[in-house]
């Protein structure tokens, strides 16, 4: 046997040691000094003082709800209008052209969109524009309230059109388990709507498999930072953005009371899982007594209707809202109500630019290294799993999903201590460490299912042939499965050039990535900078999925059977 | 080794007040900057992290001018770590004490004043003692007739932070939509215009420095007694001192832009907002704030500027260097070139960023005296003698004071 597969066997350990070793150590990181031990800071007796200083703060409440409702609503919505639509669309040429149109969208970083949805829905923003004056009669933008509203609603959707897509593929992979044609013809055949036959005999099976996804969305709404930034209330903010306001406070004792809000935000995000289990049953129970009233739901038109002009709004929503970032990207002055700026410049790309190739280096980097390592190891614990047949139960599958599940700045925080103490913040390593924990889930995910189907009988003739293990991976089953470790690597790409808050932490500003940059210069509120740095963040992921699509087109002309 | 390292710094932790001590003496190894060409030597090759404000378009393309001279000049390289708060550098150096870094530490230069400065001089995080007034570029600092270079916020600056530019605090309006005859002339005047014209003022949310500004002025002119402000907060009868002040916001809040329930987020946003027609009344801490906006095509033309008849806040912003910063060679040089002659005209030109000089004209080479003269400050810019009295800063007691009292009364208003 050759080296390949004895690593192959570290393989599965190590993952898990990257997943959930910076889980363990920087949940531990906050909680200790949540309770008041953290000896550099002089807090050296264990007390739940910061606890109750906490609950104190004016407003905590407010927004620890706040954060429990939006995690709720955002995943209600986005699911529904998913289910909807498969269940309005299944089968049918909509159906294929949206497939097409949603994909891309998974790859546009949550900023990015939410930074396009201001742009489009603010008083003086795009839409408002196109309508002035012919419409309202208005020569000023409206003193309303639309962004950073008090009940968020811009901010959850600003979520909703980003989840959308990621709850829509999650489902088209799960789809192929289950006999969804055949299932849904048999309803159809018993007189039941789509809808109904969706609803009755598809979902069940279908949301079993693609649960732990929809808690990972419910957990990132609930703890997201960017987009509260960006998108969410001010007066109070929701939960995460007070702890990061904190954190960051000149006087360090804030820092207890920012670890007791971590604590408080991993209470929040659970509470939000208890409640999405708790309408999980309602939702079951209900299915259950409209299914066996007998009714047959025939006349669902408006259901369809409207998860369709959901599922359309929030594709529009995303590329409208990088038009106009475009559009801001080379405008010069551009005044309300103008529909159009009146004068265009390449001023703000050509002072951008040098200056972004720093970010821009370290953006790449990091991406690209952290996406191999996890790509190189995602390949050998499926190809371990392949050997032994063991690894595909849902504890292990469980284990994958919990850094999605666990809010990121609950343990961020502690991991940024740890690398403080450790020496380690803002080296290149501990980065690329960091992206990791969020990078290696996404590519697990969407590379296991392709690698679990792969036909086992080429195997079978290659070892027939006389093939090792090593030389079968290598020459036979990667570069059948080309295509399906490219996308899987631009998801991963993707996820490491979106995140915001692991990089803050654990670059500690010295290392900064195109959406650092962006996140900081949108506090500028230059909306033609801003527009130059959320257009090259949706670039990169954008170039990255191209060329997975791309690629195997070209390495493959002359094997017919790899073209698509 | 490692742990050894980590455990020394819990012996002394806790003990920020233990280690004034140490931090007190100069490091042995501190470049002197009397003998200017041993740190030009020290300084090739090093890289500075200079962490200063992110916000500003214009500010950090002059910045990025001032570091590419820096390489071709004297081989030091100059990052830009741009913070949305200043406050982040200062949290950072205090952190890497706290955890017994005292060398090696990853902030080199912060633009920094007032609060952050008080706070970093009083737990001794900054490079002592006094450097500034030996950099050879002193020599053109205009120390005695702009007496906010030598008192911080009332605080002495005690050479511990170098002058950067001057800032005074200055209104803008648009004369298309609001006439220069109907702006008002004092803060008492402000709270009338904005109940005449609901939703058209606001100011950027505490503790943004900008807005905590804003609630400075209105305090200076609103307290009964102003001599006060010049002292540290006094516990008994704060109330009583900022009770005009919080009144006046009272009356104000609900006539504010989107009725005081969101915030801009600071003075470029303002700026956005101004253009955009969601504001009428900006205001901003550089005099040439709006003519660099003309030039940038941010704002139209037809912008203007006023200032209070009683005054207006007025103050100079610095640069500090960190006590265990990693490369102090380098952060002097630059320090020593924002300074220069060549790097001030540039900065007050409005087409880069219009930020008022520190130096003395008087001082100065007959040659520079003129290129300063010679500049266009632009059509939207008052002149030196327009710009109405300068008020002093308070305390910075006062602002720590009133931005957490804001944030109590307001902070969860919705």
């Amino acid at each position: 046997m050759t080296g390949g597969v004895r690593l192959a066997r570290l393989a599965p350990p190590l993952t898990l040691l990257i997943l959930l070793g910076p889980l363990a150590f920087g949940l531990a990181g906050t909680a200790l000094p949540a309770l008041g031990y953290l000896p550099d800071l002089g807090g050296t007796e264990f007390t739940t003082a910061h606890f109750s200083e906490l609950a104190e703060v004016p407003g905590i409440w407010r927004s620890a709800l706040l954060s429990v409702a939006i995690g709720l609503i955002t995943t209600l919505v986005s699911l529904g209008a998913v289910a909807g639509f498969v269940a309005s669309d299944l089968g049918t040429s909509g159906f294929a052209r949206m497939r097409r149109m949603i994909s891309p969208l998974l790859s546009v970083p949550h900023a990015a969109a939410a930074f396009g949805l201001a742009f489009l829905i603010a008083p003086s923003g795009m839409i408002m524009r196109l309508v002035s004056p012919w419409l309202t009669g208005l020569d000023r933008p409206p003193d309303l309230l639309i962004i950073n509203d008090p009940l968020a609603l811009s901010m959850m959707a600003g979520l909703i059109v980003k989840e959308i897509p990621f709850l829509f593929l999650v489902t088209l992979a799960a789809l192929p388990q289950t006999r969804h044609l055949e299932t849904m013809r048999l309803g159809r055949s018993l007189g039941y709507g789509r809808v109904a036959s969706f609803t009755f005999l598809l979902w069940p099976p279908v949301y079993r498999q693609i649960r732990l996804a929809v808690f990972a969305v419910v957990a990132y709404a609930t703890s997201v930072v960017d987009v509260a930034l960006i998108l969410g209330p001010h007066l109070p903010p929701t939960l995460p953005v007070r702890l990061i306001d904190w954190m960051n406070d000149p006087d360090l004792e804030s820092r207890f009371l920012a670890s007791a809000g971590a604590i408080l935000q991993l209470g929040v995000t659970l509470a939000a899982l208890i409640a999405w289990v708790g309408l999980e049953r309602i939702g079951a129970f209900l299915v259950r007594q409209i299914r066996d009233n007998g009714r047959r739901w025939r006349r669902d038109m408006a259901v369809r209707a409207l998860a369709r002009s959901v599922m359309g709004g929030s594709a529009v929503i995303i590329f409208g809202g990088i038009a106009v970032l475009a559009l801001w990207s080379v405008s010069g002055l551009w005044q309300f109500p103008d529909a159009l700026p009146s004068s265009f410049t390449w001023k703000s790309w050509m002072q951008a630019l040098p200056r972004m190739s720093g970010p821009l280096g370290t953006t790449l980097a990091v991406a690209g290294l952290s996406t191999l390592i996890a790509l190189t190891l995602t390949i050998l614990c499926l190809e371990r799993e392949y050997e032994t047949g063991r690894g595909r139960g849902g504890g292990a599958l469980l284990l994958i999903y919990l850094p999605l599940i666990v809010p990121q700045i609950s343990f961020m925080f502690g991991l940024q201590v740890l690398s403080i103490w450790l020496g380690v913040d803002a080296s290149f390593s501990a980065l690329v460490l960091a992206h990791l924990v969020f990078v290696l889930p996404y590519v697990f995910l969407s590379l296991s299912d392709p690698w679990r189907a792969h036909d086992r009988r080429h195997d079978l003739i290659a070892a027939g042939l006389g093939m090792s293990r090593t030389r079968t991976l290598v020459k036979i089953r990667l570069p059948m499965l080309t295509r399906a470790i490219l996308t899987a690597a631009a998801v991963g790409f993707s996820v490491s050039v979106g995140q915001y808050l692991p990089t803050v932490l654990i670059g500690a500003g010295r290392l900064t990535t195109v959406t650092t940059e962006a996140v900081a210069l949108a506090a500028g509120g230059n909306r033609r900078v801003i527009g130059v740095y959320a257009f090259m963040q949706t670039l990169l992921p954008f170039f990255a999925f191209a060329i997975a699509t791309g690629l195997p087109g070209l390495v493959f002309r002359n094997r017919r059977g790899l073209r698509v | 080794m490692r742990n050894a390292m980590i455990k020394s710094p819990i012996l002394f932790a806790g003990a920020l007040s233990a280690a004034l001590a140490f931090s007190q003496t100069s490091h042995a190894a501190d470049p002197d900057p009397r003998d200017w060409d041993a740190v030009l030597q020290e300084a090739k090759g090093q890289t500075v992290y200079f962490n200063a404000w992110g916000g500003s378009e214009n500010i950090n393309l002059y910045i990025d001018w001032a570091g590419q001279t820096l390489k071709e000049r004297f081989g030091v390289t100059v990052v830009h770590v741009k913070l949305d708060d200043t406050a982040n550098a200062v949290a950072t150096v205090l952190a890497e004490k706290a955890a017994g870094k005292s060398e090696g530490g990853s902030v080199d230069l912060i633009w920094i004043n007032g609060e952050n400065f008080a706070s970093m001089k009083r737990q001794d995080l900054l490079m002592a003692p006094d450097w500034t007034t030996s950099l050879p570029n002193w020599a053109y600092v205009d120390h005695e007739t702009k007496p906010t270079i030598l008192t911080d916020f009332t605080i002495p600056t005690d050479g511990l932070e170098s002058p950067w530019g001057g800032a005074k605090m200055v209104f803008f309006h648009d004369t298309a939509r609001t006439p220069a005859d109907s702006v008002p002339g004092s803060s008492a005047e402000l709270l009338d215009w904005a109940e005449r014209n609901p939703g058209r003022f606001s100011y950027p949310q505490p503790p943004d420095f900008i807005g905590s500004s804003f609630l400075k002025q209105v305090l200076s002119e609103t307290i009964a007694d102003p001599a006060k402000l010049s002292q540290k907060v006094n516990a008994a009868s704060f109330a009583e001192d900022a009770a005009p002040l919080f009144a006046y916001l009272d009356r104000l809040h609900p006539n504010l832009w989107r009725s005081g329930k969101a915030y801009p987020q600071n003075y470029p946003d303002m700026k956005q907002k101004l253009a955009d027609g969601e504001l009428d009344i900006i205001f901003a801490f550089n005099p040439s704030e709006a003519s660099a906006g003309i030039a940038a095509g941010e704002l139209p033309d037809t912008v203007r500027s006023f200032t209070y008849t009683e005054g207006t806040l007025g103050n100079t912003h610095f640069v500090a260097i960190p006590y265990n910063a990693s490369a102090k060679a380098g952060a002097l040089v630059l320090a020593n070139f924002l300074i220069s002659p060549e790097a001030q005209l540039r900065k007050q030109d409005p087409s880069v960023w219009g930020d008022p000089t520190v130096l003395s004209m008087d001082k100065l080479s007959a040659e520079d005296r003129a290129a300063f003269e010679a500049l266009d400050l632009g059509i939207a810019t008052l002149r030196p003698d327009e710009l109405g009295p300068a008020l002093d800063e308070p305390h910075p007691d006062w602002m720590e004071r009133i931005e957490g009292e804001w944030l109590k009364r307001y902070g969860a208003a919705n």
